[in-house]
């Protein structure tokens, strides 16, 4: 399950590109990995991120795994249902387990992201 | 080396994810821990619990042998029997939790715990008269749980022993699926259920026709972890362990001061003396969950450590059990879990933290 129309990283976020906007969530590859999420820390809105630095935390029955931000930019928004229904993101992970959104600061980033088909090729390349 | 239990390849088959327990490959969930656990409260889950230890002692110095070796009371024990005590060492430090099972008049049964099976087979036999006999049938022995609500309505048609005769920490033997097994009201998840012991040769056997219940689903040991958690029991190696006494670990009801053991005259000592750190539980406000080794803090001074912790699925909180000074933090109290980078606010409760109707 990896949608031809979002970009991804190698820390198995999603991200959906639209104009100068980006919301992103965890692949269902990195659901899967983490099983029943029981805890999301959703970021704040107005919050400026680094592209591929640590900005929230998602927790599983077993472990605590760090969310990386895909792109640098401001949040503008954030899915606050996450707060009281994590488990969104295990039945979702691409639709309505999304995490937040942020508006671009700087588009060549994109450019590090990886497309459909290499993070197919990179999780193969995982499981060797 | 890792060892494999008897039912590796039926746990691949099902697609469980499997990782190291106690030098075992173990299922740790199939479906999903929260699932798992949820089907155990409501109707009934199957565990494959292969990896735990068996000892046989026996003759007429064993009953001796064993009173003297566990902190529990079983000379008086009748045939069918069983008690969950403590293997203390001279210290009166916690060498190993165990159920031990008096299986004929001159006979017990010890079950231990996977992590300690060696070192407690060489405790033990350091420990026995020249006559007592000692058999580790851990090797050749099976054991599948079978713990919910609806347990003993699914045992009852694969068994020819009269369920209902079998009362809490009682046992008997009986066929289950034409293979003779050892049935006992024992468990670790706070349910009603059983313990099945029977030879290892039919494990797939028995595993595969409990499961053709649709009532009766596979739980790994996630959700087992989840399970007595919210139950308030202690894991060995994790919440008990050879720092702390069963006085500190606030397990004394399974002491009997009365008798001669291994450690008595320690906790003696220790009682005389006073215990300072106490093993409690909490109730955490949110859902984010401390682990194992966060800070208790209370009062802003610290006060202990956490050692179990995990979002309980039926409160749908974080629950956990830590050791705290018991002059610096008492039941009610508020206290702050913390890693150093986050804090988790949470009250110290007595467990269990979910009440059960009948176990």
């Amino acid at each position: 399950m990896i949608p031809e129309n979002l970009k991804y990283t190698k820390e198995h976020e999603w991200v959906k590109i639209e104009n100068d906007q980006a919301v992103f969530g965890i692949t269902n590859h990195a659901q899967s990995e983490l099983g029943d999420i029981t805890f999301v820390e959703v970021p704040e809105k107005g919050t400026a991120v680094k592209q591929f630095e640590t900005l929230s935390v998602v927790e599983s029955v077993k472990a605590a795994s760090d969310i990386y931000a895909p792109l640098s930019g401001d949040i503008i928004d954030v899915n606050e249902k996450l707060l009281n229904a994590p488990e969104l993101i295990n039945k979702s992970p691409y639709e309505e387990g999304w995490i937040c959104k942020i508006k671009i600061s700087d588009p060549v980033q994109i450019s590090n992201l990886m497309d459909a088909k290499a993070y197919k090729q990179y999780l193969e390349g995982l499981k060797k | 080396m890792l060892k494999n239990t008897p039912l590796h390849q039926e746990h691949i088959r099902l697609g469980a994810r499997i990782a190291p327990f106690a030098g075992w490959n173990m299922p740790i969930q199939y479906s999903g821990i929260i699932e798992e656990h949820l089907h155990t409260r409501t109707k009934a889950g199957l565990f494959d619990i292969c990896h735990m230890g068996e000892f046989i002692l026996r003759g007429e110095t064993a009953k001796g042998d064993v009173d003297y070796l566990i902190t529990h009371r079983t000379d008086d024990m009748a045939v069918g029997k069983c008690c969950y005590g403590f293997l203390l060492n001279d210290k009166g430090k916690i060498a190993d939790d165990l159920i031990a099972f008096k299986t004929g008049e001159n006979e017990f049964m010890l079950v231990v715990n996977a992590g300690t099976v060696d070192k407690d087979r060489g405790w033990i036999k350091s420990h026995l008269s020249a006559e007592t006999h000692f058999e580790d049938i851990s090797a050749k022995t099976a054991k599948l749980d079978l713990q919910g609500p609806l347990s003993k309505d699914i045992l009852s048609a694969y068994t020819d022993a009269t369920l209902d005769t079998i009362k809490k920490y009682h046992f008997l033997t009986a066929k289950v699926c034409g293979v003779k097994t050892l049935i006992s009201r024992t468990g670790y998840t706070g349910e009603f259920g059983y313990e099945l012991y029977f030879p290892k040769e039919e494990t797939a056997k028995l595993w595969n026709k409990l499961l053709q219940n649709k009532d009766v689903k596979p739980v790994g040991l996630g959700a087992r972890d989840t399970l007595r958690l919210e139950m308030g029991y202690s894991l060995y190696g994790q919440d008990i362990d050879e720092v702390h006494t069963p006085l500190e670990a606030n397990l004394e009801k399974f002491i009997y001061m009365e008798k001669g053991f291994i450690g008595k005259a320690a906790l003696i000592k220790q009682r005389s003396s006073g215990v300072k750190n106490i093993l409690v539980g909490f109730i955490a406000k949110g859902r984010r969950s401390p682990r194992h080794n966060f800070d208790v803090v209370c009062n802003n001074e610290a006060a202990g450590k956490v050692t179990s912790g995990s979002f309980s699925p039926c409160l749908k909180k974080a629950i956990g059990l830590c050791y705290v000074d018991k002059d610096r933090a008492k039941e009610g109290d508020k206290i702050t879990l913390t890693d150093g980078k986050i804090s988790i606010e949470a009250i110290i409760k007595s467990p269990p933290f979910i009440k059960r109707s009948r176990t």
